[in-house]
Protein backbone atom coordinates (compact mmCIF):
# COMPACT_ATOMS: atom_id res chain seq x y z
CA UNK A 1 0.00 0.00 0.00
CA UNK A 2 1.73 2.83 -1.13
CA UNK A 3 1.71 6.01 2.08
CA UNK A 4 -1.01 8.24 0.04
CA UNK A 5 -3.11 4.66 0.05
CA UNK A 6 -2.33 4.68 3.70
CA UNK A 7 -3.22 8.11 4.74
CA UNK A 8 -6.80 7.76 2.15
CA UNK A 9 -6.96 4.50 4.68
CA UNK A 10 -5.99 5.96 7.39
CA UNK A 11 -8.64 9.24 7.30
CA UNK A 12 -11.31 7.21 6.15
CA UNK A 13 -11.80 5.19 9.48
CA UNK A 14 -12.04 7.71 11.78
CA UNK A 15 -14.74 9.56 8.82
CA UNK A 16 -16.52 6.62 8.90
CA UNK A 17 -16.87 6.62 12.58
CA UNK A 18 -18.34 9.69 13.20
CA UNK A 19 -20.89 9.41 9.95
CA UNK A 20 -22.23 6.32 11.46
CA UNK A 21 -22.73 7.12 14.79
CA UNK A 22 -23.75 10.62 13.83
CA UNK A 23 -26.25 8.68 11.88
CA UNK A 24 -27.62 6.91 14.88
CA UNK A 25 -27.82 9.52 17.17
CA UNK A 26 -29.54 11.26 14.50
CA UNK A 27 -32.46 8.33 14.24
CA UNK A 28 -32.89 9.95 18.09
CA UNK A 29 -34.09 13.18 16.98
CA UNK A 30 -37.67 14.01 17.75
CA UNK A 31 -38.07 10.85 20.09
CA UNK A 32 -35.77 11.36 23.06
CA UNK A 33 -36.38 10.60 26.60
CA UNK A 34 -36.90 14.58 27.50
CA UNK A 35 -36.40 17.92 24.94
CA UNK A 36 -33.17 18.52 26.55
CA UNK A 37 -31.55 15.14 25.55
CA UNK A 38 -32.80 15.68 21.91
CA UNK A 39 -31.10 19.05 22.00
CA UNK A 40 -28.03 17.45 23.44
CA UNK A 41 -28.30 14.49 21.16
CA UNK A 42 -28.22 16.77 17.81
CA UNK A 43 -25.97 18.71 18.81
CA UNK A 44 -23.47 15.45 19.25
CA UNK A 45 -24.85 14.24 15.69
CA UNK A 46 -23.87 17.77 14.02
CA UNK A 47 -20.32 17.72 15.86
CA UNK A 48 -19.87 14.07 14.26
CA UNK A 49 -21.02 15.04 11.23
CA UNK A 50 -18.65 18.41 11.19
CA UNK A 51 -15.58 16.35 11.62
CA UNK A 52 -16.37 13.77 9.58
CA UNK A 53 -16.99 16.14 6.37
CA UNK A 54 -13.99 18.07 6.97
CA UNK A 55 -12.41 14.41 7.56
CA UNK A 56 -13.92 12.74 4.19
CA UNK A 57 -13.09 16.11 1.73
CA UNK A 58 -9.49 15.74 2.62
CA UNK A 59 -9.69 12.30 2.17
CA UNK A 60 -10.98 13.00 -0.84
CA UNK A 61 -8.55 15.45 -1.64
CA UNK A 62 -5.36 12.75 -0.81
CA UNK A 63 -6.76 10.31 -3.01
CA UNK A 64 -6.41 12.42 -5.72
CA UNK A 65 -9.57 10.75 -8.00
CA UNK A 66 -12.07 13.92 -7.54
CA UNK A 67 -14.54 12.44 -4.73
CA UNK A 68 -15.61 14.74 -2.92
CA UNK A 69 -17.61 14.46 0.87
CA UNK A 70 -20.98 13.25 -0.51
CA UNK A 71 -19.39 10.79 -3.24
CA UNK A 72 -17.23 9.07 0.13
CA UNK A 73 -20.75 9.28 2.37
CA UNK A 74 -23.03 8.16 -0.21
CA UNK A 75 -21.94 6.08 -2.98
CA UNK A 76 -19.27 3.53 -1.35
CA UNK A 77 -21.02 -0.23 -0.37
CA UNK A 78 -20.46 -1.96 3.24
CA UNK A 79 -17.60 -3.92 2.39
CA UNK A 80 -15.61 0.00 1.47
CA UNK A 81 -16.93 1.42 5.09
CA UNK A 82 -13.94 0.83 7.72
CA UNK A 83 -16.06 2.21 10.52
CA UNK A 84 -15.62 0.08 13.85
CA UNK A 85 -18.73 -2.13 14.50
CA UNK A 86 -19.41 -0.19 17.72
CA UNK A 87 -20.76 2.63 15.75
CA UNK A 88 -23.36 1.00 13.90
CA UNK A 89 -24.79 -1.17 16.75
CA UNK A 90 -28.37 0.07 16.98
CA UNK A 91 -29.93 2.34 19.11
CA UNK A 92 -31.26 0.31 21.88
CA UNK A 93 -33.08 1.99 24.91
CA UNK A 94 -31.27 5.07 26.25
CA UNK A 95 -28.50 2.88 28.36
CA UNK A 96 -27.49 1.90 25.07
CA UNK A 97 -27.34 4.82 23.23
CA UNK A 98 -25.40 6.32 26.24
CA UNK A 99 -22.98 3.14 26.52
CA UNK A 100 -22.51 3.14 22.59
CA UNK A 101 -21.46 7.00 22.60
CA UNK A 102 -19.26 6.52 25.75
CA UNK A 103 -17.00 4.06 24.72
CA UNK A 104 -16.65 5.91 21.28
CA UNK A 105 -15.94 9.51 23.24
CA UNK A 106 -13.34 7.80 25.82
CA UNK A 107 -11.11 6.62 22.94
CA UNK A 108 -11.93 9.89 20.44
CA UNK A 109 -11.22 12.37 23.24
CA UNK A 110 -7.41 11.13 23.39
CA UNK A 111 -7.14 10.25 19.98
CA UNK A 112 -8.53 13.74 18.59
CA UNK A 113 -5.83 15.42 21.52
CA UNK A 114 -2.65 13.21 20.19
CA UNK A 115 -4.00 13.65 16.51
CA UNK A 116 -3.49 17.47 16.73
CA UNK A 117 0.39 16.57 16.81
CA UNK A 118 0.46 14.71 13.93
CA UNK A 119 3.08 15.13 11.01
CA UNK A 120 0.16 15.04 8.98
CA UNK A 121 -1.17 18.83 9.01
CA UNK A 122 -4.66 18.93 7.80
CA UNK A 123 -5.53 15.81 10.02
CA UNK A 124 -3.84 17.69 13.21
CA UNK A 125 -5.65 21.08 12.17
CA UNK A 126 -9.14 19.26 11.58
CA UNK A 127 -8.31 17.05 15.21
CA UNK A 128 -7.35 20.71 16.87
CA UNK A 129 -11.32 21.40 15.65
CA UNK A 130 -12.83 18.60 17.13
CA UNK A 131 -10.80 18.16 20.70
CA UNK A 132 -13.46 20.95 22.44
CA UNK A 133 -16.39 19.41 21.00
CA UNK A 134 -14.78 15.78 21.76
CA UNK A 135 -14.52 17.20 25.52
CA UNK A 136 -18.13 18.25 25.75
CA UNK A 137 -19.01 14.76 24.69
CA UNK A 138 -17.04 13.11 27.25
CA UNK A 139 -18.77 14.68 29.65
CA UNK A 140 -22.37 14.37 28.61
CA UNK A 141 -22.08 11.02 28.00
CA UNK A 142 -20.50 10.01 31.71
CA UNK A 143 -22.19 12.29 33.24
CA UNK A 144 -25.64 10.27 32.07
CA UNK A 145 -23.58 6.92 32.73
CA UNK A 146 -22.97 7.93 36.03
CA UNK A 147 -26.73 9.01 36.88
CA UNK A 148 -27.85 5.56 35.36
CA UNK A 149 -25.49 3.28 37.48
CA UNK A 150 -26.23 5.76 40.75
CA UNK A 151 -29.78 6.22 39.83
CA UNK A 152 -32.20 3.77 40.14
CA UNK A 153 -31.98 0.00 40.42
CA UNK A 154 -34.06 -0.14 36.64
CA UNK A 155 -31.44 2.68 35.36
CA UNK A 156 -28.47 0.62 37.05
CA UNK A 157 -29.40 -2.47 35.80
CA UNK A 158 -30.17 -0.99 32.48
CA UNK A 159 -26.84 0.77 32.11
CA UNK A 160 -24.78 -2.79 32.99
CA UNK A 161 -26.87 -4.74 30.42
CA UNK A 162 -25.72 -2.11 27.82
CA UNK A 163 -22.08 -2.05 28.89
CA UNK A 164 -22.24 -6.19 28.88
CA UNK A 165 -23.55 -6.37 25.39
CA UNK A 166 -21.29 -3.40 23.74
CA UNK A 167 -17.99 -4.02 25.41
CA UNK A 168 -17.23 -6.61 22.87
CA UNK A 169 -17.17 -4.27 20.21
CA UNK A 170 -15.02 -1.81 22.25
CA UNK A 171 -11.91 -3.43 20.67
CA UNK A 172 -12.77 -2.32 17.52
CA UNK A 173 -11.48 0.90 18.15
CA UNK A 174 -8.12 -0.69 18.80
CA UNK A 175 -6.86 -2.57 16.38
CA UNK A 176 -3.30 -1.84 15.09
CA UNK A 177 -3.14 -3.30 11.33
CA UNK A 178 -0.13 -2.82 8.95
CA UNK A 179 -1.87 0.93 7.82
CA UNK A 180 -1.54 1.46 11.56
CA UNK A 181 1.51 0.81 12.27
CA UNK A 182 3.42 2.64 9.45
CA UNK A 183 1.52 6.06 10.54
CA UNK A 184 3.03 5.29 13.87
CA UNK A 185 6.51 4.91 12.58
CA UNK A 186 5.75 7.90 10.91
CA UNK A 187 4.21 10.00 13.12
CA UNK A 188 1.35 10.47 11.46
CA UNK A 189 -0.86 8.26 13.85
CA UNK A 190 -0.92 7.76 17.76
CA UNK A 191 -0.19 4.22 18.91
CA UNK A 192 -3.27 2.85 20.10
CA UNK A 193 -1.62 1.38 22.72
CA UNK A 194 -1.52 4.65 24.58
CA UNK A 195 -5.06 5.97 23.21
CA UNK A 196 -6.16 2.33 25.50
CA UNK A 197 -4.41 3.27 28.56
CA UNK A 198 -6.17 7.26 28.48
CA UNK A 199 -9.59 5.35 27.41
CA UNK A 200 -9.02 2.39 30.45
CA UNK A 201 -8.45 5.58 33.13
CA UNK A 202 -11.57 7.34 31.66
CA UNK A 203 -13.99 4.00 31.77
CA UNK A 204 -12.28 2.80 35.18
CA UNK A 205 -13.07 6.48 36.63
CA UNK A 206 -16.35 6.62 35.31
CA UNK A 207 -17.69 2.97 36.22
CA UNK A 208 -16.08 3.73 39.65
CA UNK A 209 -18.62 6.85 40.16
CA UNK A 210 -21.19 4.90 38.48
CA UNK A 211 -21.06 1.65 40.50
CA UNK A 212 -21.15 -0.27 37.68
CA UNK A 213 -18.50 -3.18 36.91
CA UNK A 214 -16.44 -2.91 33.60
CA UNK A 215 -16.88 -6.17 31.68
CA UNK A 216 -14.03 -8.81 31.35
CA UNK A 217 -12.16 -8.45 27.90
CA UNK A 218 -13.16 -11.13 26.19
CA UNK A 219 -13.57 -11.98 22.74
CA UNK A 220 -13.92 -8.90 20.54
CA UNK A 221 -15.92 -8.32 17.68
CA UNK A 222 -13.53 -6.72 14.83
CA UNK A 223 -13.29 -6.62 11.51
CA UNK A 224 -14.96 -3.08 11.35
CA UNK A 225 -11.73 -1.43 9.89
CA UNK A 226 -11.61 -4.25 6.89
CA UNK A 227 -15.10 -3.85 6.08
CA UNK A 228 -16.22 -6.76 7.66
CA UNK A 229 -18.92 -5.29 9.87
CA UNK A 230 -22.35 -6.52 11.72
CA UNK A 231 -25.38 -6.88 9.53
CA UNK A 232 -26.50 -3.55 10.30
CA UNK A 233 -24.15 -1.01 8.46
CA UNK A 234 -26.09 -2.31 5.39
CA UNK A 235 -29.29 -0.83 6.70
CA UNK A 236 -28.15 2.29 7.81
CA UNK A 237 -26.29 2.64 4.02
CA UNK A 238 -29.61 1.77 2.85
CA UNK A 239 -31.33 4.38 4.07
CA UNK A 240 -28.82 7.09 3.96
CA UNK A 241 -27.83 6.39 0.18
CA UNK A 242 -31.62 6.17 -0.97
CA UNK A 243 -31.52 9.50 -2.38
CA UNK A 244 -28.29 9.61 -4.07
CA UNK A 245 -28.31 6.23 -5.48
CA UNK A 246 -32.42 6.94 -6.92
CA UNK A 247 -30.75 10.05 -8.76
CA UNK A 248 -27.63 9.74 -9.80
CA UNK A 249 -25.98 12.77 -10.25
CA UNK A 250 -28.52 15.24 -9.40
CA UNK A 251 -27.48 18.28 -7.56
CA UNK A 252 -29.49 18.90 -4.58
CA UNK B 1 -66.58 43.73 42.17
CA UNK B 2 -64.95 47.24 41.75
CA UNK B 3 -61.40 46.58 42.78
CA UNK B 4 -61.78 44.03 40.48
CA UNK B 5 -63.21 46.17 37.85
CA UNK B 6 -60.57 48.68 38.43
CA UNK B 7 -57.59 46.36 38.02
CA UNK B 8 -59.38 45.27 34.55
CA UNK B 9 -59.22 49.30 33.76
CA UNK B 10 -55.60 49.67 34.81
CA UNK B 11 -54.58 46.19 33.03
CA UNK B 12 -56.81 47.74 29.70
CA UNK B 13 -55.06 51.03 30.05
CA UNK B 14 -51.68 49.25 30.02
CA UNK B 15 -52.00 47.43 26.98
CA UNK B 16 -53.59 50.34 25.60
CA UNK B 17 -50.17 52.29 26.48
CA UNK B 18 -48.29 49.49 24.75
CA UNK B 19 -46.71 48.27 28.04
CA UNK B 20 -46.06 45.11 28.39
CA UNK B 21 -47.42 42.56 30.87
CA UNK B 22 -45.05 40.67 33.26
CA UNK B 23 -45.74 37.58 34.85
CA UNK B 24 -46.12 39.35 38.56
CA UNK B 25 -48.48 41.88 37.31
CA UNK B 26 -51.94 41.55 37.15
CA UNK B 27 -54.37 40.02 34.69
CA UNK B 28 -57.86 39.17 34.12
CA UNK B 29 -58.17 35.26 34.56
CA UNK B 30 -59.25 35.13 30.84
CA UNK B 31 -56.55 36.75 29.35
CA UNK B 32 -54.00 34.24 31.36
CA UNK B 33 -55.80 31.52 30.38
CA UNK B 34 -55.65 32.44 26.47
CA UNK B 35 -52.00 32.69 26.80
CA UNK B 36 -51.45 29.28 28.06
CA UNK B 37 -53.56 27.95 25.13
CA UNK B 38 -51.89 29.90 22.52
CA UNK B 39 -48.29 29.09 23.86
CA UNK B 40 -48.53 25.79 25.29
CA UNK B 41 -49.67 25.19 21.59
CA UNK B 42 -47.20 26.85 19.96
CA UNK B 43 -44.43 24.66 21.92
CA UNK B 44 -46.35 21.27 21.32
CA UNK B 45 -46.11 22.88 17.13
CA UNK B 46 -42.57 22.95 17.86
CA UNK B 47 -41.83 19.75 19.13
CA UNK B 48 -44.71 18.14 16.91
CA UNK B 49 -43.40 19.79 14.31
CA UNK B 50 -40.22 17.75 14.66
CA UNK B 51 -41.38 14.73 13.94
CA UNK B 52 -42.18 15.32 10.03
CA UNK B 53 -38.97 16.49 9.52
CA UNK B 54 -36.50 14.11 11.85
CA UNK B 55 -38.09 11.98 8.97
CA UNK B 56 -36.06 13.09 6.56
CA UNK B 57 -32.82 13.44 8.61
CA UNK B 58 -31.03 10.18 8.14
CA UNK B 59 -32.57 10.07 3.98
CA UNK B 60 -31.30 13.97 3.67
CA UNK B 61 -29.57 13.54 -0.01
CA UNK B 62 -25.92 15.36 1.50
CA UNK B 63 -24.22 15.82 3.76
CA UNK B 64 -24.52 19.96 3.67
CA UNK B 65 -28.56 18.75 3.41
CA UNK B 66 -28.26 16.63 6.83
CA UNK B 67 -26.23 18.50 9.03
CA UNK B 68 -28.67 21.89 7.80
CA UNK B 69 -31.54 19.54 8.58
CA UNK B 70 -30.13 18.58 11.85
CA UNK B 71 -29.47 22.28 13.22
CA UNK B 72 -33.03 23.03 12.11
CA UNK B 73 -34.67 20.55 13.93
CA UNK B 74 -32.44 20.81 17.09
CA UNK B 75 -33.81 25.08 16.55
CA UNK B 76 -37.17 23.86 16.91
CA UNK B 77 -36.62 22.00 20.06
CA UNK B 78 -35.12 24.87 21.37
CA UNK B 79 -37.89 26.90 20.62
CA UNK B 80 -40.10 24.19 22.46
CA UNK B 81 -38.57 24.70 25.75
CA UNK B 82 -38.39 28.58 25.44
CA UNK B 83 -42.09 28.43 24.69
CA UNK B 84 -42.95 25.77 28.10
CA UNK B 85 -41.01 28.24 29.81
CA UNK B 86 -42.76 30.83 28.74
CA UNK B 87 -46.23 28.82 29.72
CA UNK B 88 -44.00 28.23 32.94
CA UNK B 89 -44.42 31.85 33.92
CA UNK B 90 -48.31 32.01 34.42
CA UNK B 91 -48.40 29.50 36.68
CA UNK B 92 -48.40 26.21 34.65
CA UNK B 93 -45.49 23.45 34.92
CA UNK B 94 -43.68 21.92 31.59
CA UNK B 95 -45.17 18.33 33.07
CA UNK B 96 -48.55 19.53 32.83
CA UNK B 97 -48.74 21.28 30.05
CA UNK B 98 -46.98 18.12 28.34
CA UNK B 99 -49.43 15.84 29.81
CA UNK B 100 -52.11 17.55 28.09
CA UNK B 101 -50.19 17.25 25.08
CA UNK B 102 -49.89 13.25 25.52
CA UNK B 103 -53.60 12.68 26.71
CA UNK B 104 -54.75 14.54 23.20
CA UNK B 105 -56.39 17.43 25.21
CA UNK B 106 -53.98 20.10 24.02
CA UNK B 107 -54.24 20.76 20.60
CA UNK B 108 -50.86 21.65 18.21
CA UNK B 109 -50.78 23.09 14.73
CA UNK B 110 -52.68 20.47 12.42
CA UNK B 111 -50.04 21.09 9.42
CA UNK B 112 -47.79 18.66 11.37
CA UNK B 113 -50.48 15.76 10.96
CA UNK B 114 -49.79 15.93 7.36
CA UNK B 115 -46.71 13.08 5.97
CA UNK B 116 -43.16 14.29 4.35
CA UNK B 117 -43.58 12.02 1.45
CA UNK B 118 -40.48 13.49 -0.06
CA UNK B 119 -37.30 15.48 0.18
CA UNK B 120 -39.18 18.43 -1.52
CA UNK B 121 -41.73 17.98 1.74
CA UNK B 122 -38.64 19.58 3.93
CA UNK B 123 -38.29 22.17 1.60
CA UNK B 124 -41.87 23.16 1.21
CA UNK B 125 -42.37 23.09 5.41
CA UNK B 126 -39.10 25.48 5.33
CA UNK B 127 -40.65 27.53 2.56
CA UNK B 128 -44.38 27.44 3.23
CA UNK B 129 -45.04 26.33 6.69
CA UNK B 130 -42.03 28.67 8.71
CA UNK B 131 -43.07 31.16 6.33
CA UNK B 132 -46.73 31.50 7.73
CA UNK B 133 -45.44 30.60 10.84
CA UNK B 134 -43.11 33.83 10.57
CA UNK B 135 -45.92 36.01 9.41
CA UNK B 136 -47.53 35.08 12.87
CA UNK B 137 -44.45 35.44 14.87
CA UNK B 138 -43.10 38.46 13.35
CA UNK B 139 -46.86 39.91 14.70
CA UNK B 140 -46.44 38.10 18.29
CA UNK B 141 -42.40 40.00 18.97
CA UNK B 142 -44.95 42.65 19.74
CA UNK B 143 -47.33 40.71 21.29
CA UNK B 144 -48.88 42.15 25.38
CA UNK B 145 -47.17 39.61 27.36
CA UNK B 146 -43.87 40.31 28.10
CA UNK B 147 -42.09 37.04 27.66
CA UNK B 148 -43.80 35.52 25.18
CA UNK B 149 -42.72 38.79 23.31
CA UNK B 150 -39.24 38.26 24.29
CA UNK B 151 -39.27 34.09 23.27
CA UNK B 152 -40.74 35.72 19.96
CA UNK B 153 -38.25 37.51 19.32
CA UNK B 154 -35.34 35.03 19.30
CA UNK B 155 -37.71 32.39 17.42
CA UNK B 156 -38.09 34.74 14.61
CA UNK B 157 -34.19 35.29 13.91
CA UNK B 158 -34.47 31.42 13.33
CA UNK B 159 -37.73 30.71 11.47
CA UNK B 160 -36.68 33.15 8.75
CA UNK B 161 -33.91 31.77 8.53
CA UNK B 162 -35.38 28.18 8.47
CA UNK B 163 -37.77 29.66 5.44
CA UNK B 164 -34.53 30.96 3.17
CA UNK B 165 -33.34 27.54 3.68
CA UNK B 166 -36.74 25.88 2.95
CA UNK B 167 -36.77 27.65 0.27
CA UNK B 168 -33.53 27.04 -1.59
CA UNK B 169 -33.70 23.69 -1.23
CA UNK B 170 -36.97 24.12 -3.82
CA UNK B 171 -35.10 26.27 -5.93
CA UNK B 172 -32.22 23.87 -6.32
CA UNK B 173 -34.70 20.96 -6.95
CA UNK B 174 -37.14 23.46 -9.55
CA UNK B 175 -33.98 23.92 -11.66
CA UNK B 176 -32.78 20.37 -10.82
CA UNK B 177 -33.52 16.98 -13.23
CA UNK B 178 -37.45 16.88 -14.47
CA UNK B 179 -37.85 13.90 -11.53
CA UNK B 180 -36.37 16.94 -8.97
CA UNK B 181 -38.85 19.17 -10.57
CA UNK B 182 -41.59 17.25 -10.60
CA UNK B 183 -41.03 16.39 -6.82
CA UNK B 184 -40.90 20.20 -5.82
CA UNK B 185 -44.41 20.94 -7.62
CA UNK B 186 -45.92 17.71 -5.99
CA UNK B 187 -44.76 19.09 -2.43
CA UNK B 188 -46.09 22.46 -2.91
CA UNK B 189 -49.36 20.71 -4.27
CA UNK B 190 -49.49 19.21 -1.07
CA UNK B 191 -48.57 21.87 0.98
CA UNK B 192 -50.39 24.85 -0.35
CA UNK B 193 -53.76 24.36 1.06
CA UNK B 194 -52.44 23.31 4.24
CA UNK B 195 -50.36 26.17 4.97
CA UNK B 196 -52.96 28.66 4.35
CA UNK B 197 -55.29 26.55 6.73
CA UNK B 198 -52.30 27.75 9.49
CA UNK B 199 -53.63 30.86 9.74
CA UNK B 200 -56.96 29.43 11.10
CA UNK B 201 -60.49 29.89 10.44
CA UNK B 202 -61.55 33.46 8.65
CA UNK B 203 -62.16 36.11 10.71
CA UNK B 204 -65.86 35.46 10.57
CA UNK B 205 -65.85 32.35 11.87
CA UNK B 206 -62.52 33.21 14.45
CA UNK B 207 -64.12 32.52 18.08
CA UNK B 208 -61.56 33.92 20.07
CA UNK B 209 -60.09 37.05 17.99
CA UNK B 210 -61.88 39.57 19.07
CA UNK B 211 -61.01 39.34 22.57
CA UNK B 212 -57.34 38.24 22.04
CA UNK B 213 -57.26 41.91 19.48
CA UNK B 214 -58.58 43.99 22.63
CA UNK B 215 -55.65 42.35 24.73
CA UNK B 216 -53.40 43.12 21.75
CA UNK B 217 -52.36 39.26 22.07
CA UNK B 218 -52.91 39.25 18.42
CA UNK B 219 -52.51 41.98 16.16
CA UNK B 220 -53.40 41.29 13.12
CA UNK B 221 -56.73 39.24 11.81
CA UNK B 222 -56.06 35.84 10.21
CA UNK B 223 -57.64 36.73 7.08
CA UNK B 224 -54.98 39.71 7.17
CA UNK B 225 -52.02 37.95 7.67
CA UNK B 226 -52.88 34.88 5.41
CA UNK B 227 -53.63 37.75 2.69
CA UNK B 228 -49.86 38.74 3.37
CA UNK B 229 -48.97 35.43 2.99
CA UNK B 230 -50.55 34.54 -0.55
CA UNK B 231 -49.07 37.70 -2.27
CA UNK B 232 -45.50 37.46 -1.09
CA UNK B 233 -45.36 33.20 -1.68
CA UNK B 234 -47.20 33.91 -4.99
CA UNK B 235 -44.21 35.98 -6.39
CA UNK B 236 -41.72 33.53 -4.89
CA UNK B 237 -42.71 30.49 -6.66
CA UNK B 238 -43.23 32.72 -9.85
CA UNK B 239 -39.17 33.57 -9.44
CA UNK B 240 -38.61 29.64 -8.91
CA UNK B 241 -40.91 28.28 -11.65
CA UNK B 242 -43.21 26.46 -9.37
CA UNK B 243 -46.98 26.58 -9.85
CA UNK B 244 -49.41 27.50 -7.01
CA UNK B 245 -52.12 24.71 -7.31
CA UNK B 246 -55.26 27.50 -7.11
CA UNK B 247 -56.62 27.93 -10.56
CA UNK B 248 -58.42 30.80 -8.92
CA UNK B 249 -55.82 32.77 -8.03
CA UNK B 250 -55.32 36.23 -9.89
CA UNK B 251 -53.73 39.82 -9.07
CA UNK B 252 -56.58 42.01 -8.42
CA UNK B 253 -55.28 45.72 -9.97
CA UNK B 254 -57.62 47.10 -7.85
CA UNK B 255 -57.22 45.97 -3.99
CA UNK B 256 -53.33 45.26 -5.45
CA UNK B 257 -53.59 41.54 -3.88
CA UNK B 258 -53.76 38.72 -5.32
CA UNK B 259 -57.69 37.33 -5.46
CA UNK B 260 -57.47 33.54 -4.69
CA UNK B 261 -59.70 30.28 -4.25
CA UNK B 262 -61.51 28.70 -1.58
CA UNK B 263 -60.35 26.99 1.77
CA UNK B 264 -61.57 23.46 2.27
CA UNK B 265 -62.53 23.97 5.40
CA UNK B 266 -64.25 20.68 6.01
CA UNK B 267 -60.66 18.83 5.22
CA UNK B 268 -59.88 21.83 8.01
CA UNK B 269 -62.36 20.90 10.49
CA UNK B 270 -61.32 17.22 9.89
CA UNK B 271 -57.64 17.55 10.57
CA UNK B 272 -57.99 19.51 13.57
CA UNK B 273 -60.92 16.96 14.97
CA UNK B 274 -58.02 14.00 15.15
CA UNK B 275 -58.46 13.02 11.47
CA UNK B 276 -55.75 13.79 9.65
CA UNK B 277 -53.15 11.77 8.11
CA UNK B 278 -51.03 11.47 10.78
CA UNK B 279 -52.70 12.40 13.81
CA UNK B 280 -52.74 9.06 15.29
CA UNK B 281 -49.12 8.58 14.68
CA UNK B 282 -47.82 11.99 16.17
CA UNK B 283 -49.75 11.56 19.26
CA UNK B 284 -48.57 7.76 19.59
CA UNK B 285 -44.83 9.20 18.70
CA UNK B 286 -44.87 11.11 21.40
CA UNK B 287 -46.22 9.20 24.53
CA UNK B 288 -43.96 6.30 23.10
CA UNK B 289 -40.80 8.75 23.39
CA UNK B 290 -42.53 10.19 26.99
CA UNK B 291 -42.81 6.14 28.08
CA UNK B 292 -39.63 5.00 26.77
CA UNK B 293 -37.80 7.86 28.97
CA UNK B 294 -39.78 7.66 31.96
CA UNK B 295 -36.75 5.64 33.43
CA UNK B 296 -34.78 7.92 32.19
CA UNK B 297 -36.09 10.80 33.77
CA UNK B 298 -36.46 8.47 37.15
CA UNK B 299 -32.58 7.77 37.35
CA UNK B 300 -31.70 11.27 36.59
CA UNK B 301 -34.02 12.58 39.14
CA UNK B 302 -32.69 9.79 41.83
CA UNK B 303 -29.29 10.43 41.13
CA UNK B 304 -29.63 14.20 41.70
CA UNK B 305 -31.47 13.39 45.00
CA UNK B 306 -28.79 10.85 45.97
CA UNK B 307 -26.25 13.44 45.11
CA UNK B 308 -27.85 16.48 47.78
CA UNK B 309 -27.91 13.59 50.53
CA UNK B 310 -24.20 12.95 50.06
CA UNK B 311 -23.24 16.51 50.16
CA UNK B 312 -25.84 17.91 53.42
CA UNK B 313 -24.02 14.43 55.06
Amino acid sequence: MSQQDALFTYTLRQADDLLILSHRLSEWCGHGPVLEEDIALTNRALDHIGEARNLYTYAGQVEGKGRDEDALAYLRNERQFVNTKLVEQPNGDYAHTIVRSFLFDAYHLPLAEALTKSADAQLAAIAAKAVKEAQYHVKHSSDWLIRFGDGTEESHRRAQEALDNLWTYSGDLFVMDAVHQDFVKAGIAPDLTKIKAAFDATVDRVLAEATLKRPADGFMATGGRQGKHSEHLGFILAEMQYLQRAYPGAEW
Amino acid sequence: MTDVKNLEELFQSKIDAEQKIEPKDWMPEKYRKTLIRQISQHAHSEVVGMLPEGNWITRAPNLRRKAILLAKVQDEAGHGLYLYSACETLGVSREQTIDDLLSGKAKYSSIFNYPTLSWADIGAIGWLVDGAAIMNQVMLCRTSYGPYARAMVRICKEESFHQRQGYEIMAVLAKGTPEQKEMAQDALNRWWWPSLMMFGPTDANSPHSAESMKWKIKRQSNDELRQTFIDRTVQQAEVIGLSIPDPDLKWNEATQHYDWGTIDWTEFNNVVAGNGPCNKERLVARNKAHDEGAWVREAALAHAAKKAKRKAA
